[in-house]
């Protein structure tokens, strides 16, 4: 349910900068979502939609770049796709790693008219 | 847009009570449905040029702005305010966060008593509604003040700033901040605290952890409450344990049972632990 709240902070985020560049319409905003972010995606598209109403984002495409984990491991360095938060590395079965990317919220681009 | 009652205020439908103090019914955002004229002017001034016509026949007259905005961003900066209040006024802000049922106002209420005299307790409570949780930290001593949440399903680091106008909060006390019973969505939310804590009890199942391993992952401490009811539950506390550390091997684990007091000493040597730090 806080897809809601991110939804929201996204159109806020858009809104400000397409004001700001005298945007008349945001053709598009470009958007990382890692899948280890803790974000439904479609909650978060449906969230979106109604999120956007009487907002300068009315009519905006969302491009939602699902961003796959990528995980280090802190014992034997070996780079892996972890299965999710939990799970050892697959070479030395330790759980102690150091997640590179797979949480990323963010947004990375507008595009406006 | 309002994410309670749709009205197109970007704020939230959040009450913020003390104990004894009527209970607003009324947005705390005035809503002036100024929303008409928001503050991204679009005064349509291409009405003003006079090469307007030339303008126009440029279809593709679109533009790409680099953003790399953090979505989180502005909680993140609220949260930093808080962390940096917390700081001066050498108070140690605890996260509190479980599935609701837990135990974490019982745990509340047995950490004010065992608190009195060595350190002065302030408290926020979050839930949905009522002022239940609010009038039973009242009762046990402590400041208190209640964000009700309206729908929302998380305390935001924007909602603990407006407690802390209300709070009022001694130099170098301890903080409790009991989040909204919700095991998902308070973790993507900072507040400002200097840890966070999550708490499950015995009469949960011991895969918890594993359903729910954002919360796990992003807990400095898992309290594990309820152990007085152990020979009455299947809960496995060891298979709790390890499932929780296979997502965070950082988590320090800690049982007792804020009821009977058993293993309370270990949870109040824990945040007196914190003070100095």
């Amino acid at each position: 349910m806080h897809e809601l709240s991110i939804a929201l902070s996204i159109i806020d985020i858009a809104s400000k900068q397409a004001s700001e560049a005298r945007a008349k319409q945001v053709k598009e905003v470009e958007l990382d979502i890692g899948t280890l972010a803790g974000i439904e995606f479609e909650s978060l598209e449906f969230a979106l939609s109604v999120a956007v109403k009487d907002t300068l984002l009315e009519d905006t495409h969302f491009r939602i770049n699902r961003i796959d984990p990528q995980s280090e491991c802190l014992a034997c360095h070996h780079i892996y796709t972890p299965n999710g938060i939990f799970g050892s590395c697959p070479e030395c079965q330790e759980f102690n790693n150091r997640l590179l990317r797979g949480k990323e919220l963010q947004i990375k681009s507008l595009l406006i008219e | 847009m309002c994410d309670t009652c749709g009205c197109g205020n970007q704020e939230k439908q959040v009450r913020i009570t003390r104990p004894g103090e009527p209970e607003q019914e009324t947005h705390n955002h005035d809503h002036p449905h100024s929303h008409g004229h928001h503050d991204h002017d679009h005064p349509h001034s291409h009405g003003h040029h006079h090469d307007h016509d030339h303008e126009h026949h440029d279809q593709t007259h679109q533009r790409l702005i680099r953003v790399e905005e953090d979505i989180l961003g502005k909680n993140k900066l609220v949260a930093s305010r808080n962390r940096g209040y917390f700081e001066a006024k050498g108070v140690v802000a605890l996260n509190l966060m479980s599935s609701p049922g837990s135990g974490k106002t019982t745990l509340l209420e047995q950490s004010i008593k065992a608190l009195a005299g060595r350190r002065q307790v302030g408290v926020i409570e979050g839930d949905q509604q009522t002022l239940n949780d609010a009038n039973r930290i009242h009762k046990a001593g402590a400041p208190v003040v209640q964000v009700n949440t309206g729908n929302g399903c998380h305390l935001d680091a924007e909602m603990i700033r407006q407690a802390l106008d209300k709070l009022e909060l001694q130099e170098n006390s301890v903080l409790f901040i009991e989040n909204v019973g919700n095991l998902v969505c308070p973790s993507l939310f900072e507040l400002g605290e200097k840890s966070r804590v999550v708490i499950i009890s015995v009469t949960e199942g011991e895969d918890k952890p594993l359903k729910y391993p954002t919360m796990f992952e992003h807990a400095d401490l898992c309290v594990i409450n309820k152990t007085d009811l152990l020979p009455y539950v299947d809960f496995d506390k060891e298979k709790a344990k390890s499932y929780a550390l296979s997502v965070n091997p950082h988590l320090q684990v800690m049982e007792l049972s804020a009821k009977t007091g058993e293993g309370l000493d270990q949870w109040i040597e824990w945040i007196l632990s914190l003070v100095n730090i």
